[in-house]
């Protein structure tokens, strides 16, 4: 089990932080948009579902784009466009 | 066939829970009503225990729903610059504080005030820089437990059997303790089978904590027992005003800036009060569930003093005795009961329970042997709230389809137990934990609660550095995030 983050396409990225607890895949997700230039979308796996609320406050925060979300029995897969 | 729905907007709540698994959480509700109809079959008085099972299951619920753990409150701030978790607490503690405050002025209050001494803020330093590794705060793990997390197992784990060895430890341990504290604590006259100057745990209670103070504001201001005592002092003075000074501060601090930029409106006294209301309510389920967790730690003490009142006890080891259990009780007939939320006694207590089957003698120290007791797990009532957090957030979790078993990889099975370990050595050092030590503390009108909280925040602030260091270490070394 480790983080995965890739590009896999053009100005599209995966990051992958299934099987982590806090604080990983908020601090990850973090670190990826922070690798990312503006318009680029994130594809993110995670399980824990508290993390998520943070990473909601942090796109809030820094104005990127949550635009789709998916639940498949407490694995998610977010979309994010960074601002 | 994949169950997989695609949410475009935040979903109705209600519809939610449709969506989950409603057979899964039925099954463990049923078990629980089945398990206290049985306990009530064998005797009423159990009615005592059931109370905690109860409101732990509530609170696991709304734990679960408000993604409501104190770990983030601290962590997410230093860490990712997120407030959420940290309005959430002190949403509860306002509204946790006028709950209590109404329980006191009934006269059906179970606080007692913690002494206050640099204990307190060594124990919340160790707590929250462990806090940060284990990635859940005490309740906060015991939510996750519930979500099927079994790296949060793991650290209720480390928590419970580290407390349970601290507090019994001597040896080498004993040649650190301060003449003065050795001295104090054999001028103590307790009894010879707890030998009071052998374990630095004991030394460190009689000899140290014993001979500080602990006070509340309504009594510092010659109001206590009064109703103005409980609202003005307690309440207001005590928790309201100092965590609206703490809400400006993470507004000013976290959110203005974001906020103004996304509003686009220019800074006023109007704007800012509108950001901070936008702040306060822009987690709604953290905001609800602390005004949910708020009310019903309330509702729990006064429960509780009242059912003190009809069976004329002040513990319920009175009423264990009384049933023919004295099994494990104190010197004193006593069990560990505070009548109020609380995580970690009750979870050294299962440690110390499991240690002293084994065949360990820890019923010569204090706080075993004189304070807590050491009752079998099917006895132990605050344990029950505990077990009750998991079950609630297990219903939760499959209402909202979120329940997942999960193994920890190495490195976070490592993190949950050293992290663990060193949050049972700073509540014990610390005397509770993030809700007993903090939450239950300021609300009732104990300022050092405060303390703990600083100390906490300075050892998650710690924590988060280490963790990122760490975490850019492993980084640069397996090359996993590099493009």
């Amino acid at each position: 089990m480790a983080v995965k983050f890739e590009q896999t396409g053009d100005g599209t990225f995966s990051l992958d932080v299934r099987g982590y607890s806090c604080p990983h895949p908020q601090m990850y997700t973090k670190k990826a948009l922070q690798k990312m230039a503006s318009g680029d979308v994130l594809t993110l796996l995670f399980d824990n579902p508290s993390s998520g609320e943070s990473i909601i406050a942090m796109c809030d925060t820094d104005g990127n784009e949550l635009f789709e979300r998916k639940d498949n029995g407490g694995s998610f897969t977010w979309l994010i466009r960074k601002a | 066939m994949s169950e997989e729905h695609v949410l475009q907007a935040k979903p109705a709540f209600i519809a939610g829970l449709t969506q989950g698994n409603t057979k899964a959480a039925s099954i463990i509700v049923a078990l629980v009503v089945l398990g206290s109809i049985a306990a009530l079959s064998v005797d009423t008085r159990f009615v005592y225990l059931l109370v905690y099972a109860w409101f732990g299951l509530i609170y696991g619920l709304l734990l679960q729903y408000g993604r409501f753990c104190m770990a983030s409150a601290v962590r997410d701030l230093f860490a990712v610059g997120v407030p959420r978790m940290a309005v959430g607490m002190l949403i509860a503690v306002c509204l946790f504080s006028l709950t209590a405050a109404t329980v006191q002025a009934t006269g059906f209050s179970t606080f007692g005030p913690h002494p206050l001494g640099w204990h307190v803020i060594i124990g919340g330093l160790i707590f929250g820089f462990g806090m940060v590794f284990t990635g859940g705060c005490a309740s906060g793990s015991l939510y996750k437990a519930g979500e099927g997390n079994v790296g949060s197992m793991l650290v209720i784990f480390a928590i419970s059997f580290s407390q349970a060895i601290i507090v019994a430890a001597g040896g080498w341990l004993d040649a650190l303790v301060p003449a003065a504290w050795t001295a104090s604590a054999q001028a103590k006259d307790m009894p010879a089978e707890l030998s009071v100057t052998q374990g630095w745990f004991d030394q460190f209670t009689a000899g140290y904590v014993w001979d500080l103070k602990g006070s509340t504001v309504a009594a510092d201001l010659g109001m206590d027992g009064t109703v103005a005592g409980a609202f003005l002092a307690n309440a207001l003075l005590s928790a309201i005003l100092p965590s609206l000074v703490l809400l400006v501060l993470l507004y000013v601090r976290y959110f203005r800036r974001s906020y103004l930029r996304r509003e686009a409106v220019a800074p006023s006294l109007g704007s800012d009060l509108r950001g901070l209301w936008a702040m306060v309510t822009s987690s709604k389920s953290t905001a609800l569930a602390g005004a949910g967790l708020g009310i019903f730690a309330g509702m729990q003490m006064w429960i509780t003093g009242a059912l003190r009142e009809h069976y004329n006890i002040f513990n319920f080891g009175e009423l264990l005795a009384a049933m023919g259990y004295e099994n494990g009780l104190s010197l004193q007939g006593t069990v560990f009961d505070p009548g109020y939320w609380y995580i970690t006694t009750q979870e050294a207590q299962w440690g110390g329970w499991i240690l002293n089957q084994l065949g360990v003698d820890n019923m010569d120290n204090i706080f075993f042997g004189l304070d807590n007791g050491l009752p079998n797990p099917l006895l132990n009532a605050p344990g029950f709230m505990s077990i009750g957090i998991i079950l609630g957030a297990a219903v939760m979790a499959h209402m909202r389809r979120e329940f997942k078993w999960k193994l920890p990889s190495l490195e976070t099975a490592v993190f949950a137990l050293v992290g663990g370990t060193l949050m049972g050595i700073g509540a014990r050092i610390g005397m509770g934990c993030n809700i007993g030590a903090f939450f239950a503390t300021v609300t009732n009108g104990d300022l050092s609660g405060w303390v703990f909280l600083a100390g906490m925040v300075g050892g998650g602030y710690l924590g988060v550095k280490a963790f990122n260091t760490w975490l850019e270490w492993r980084a640069s070394r397996s090359g996993e995030f590099d493009l």
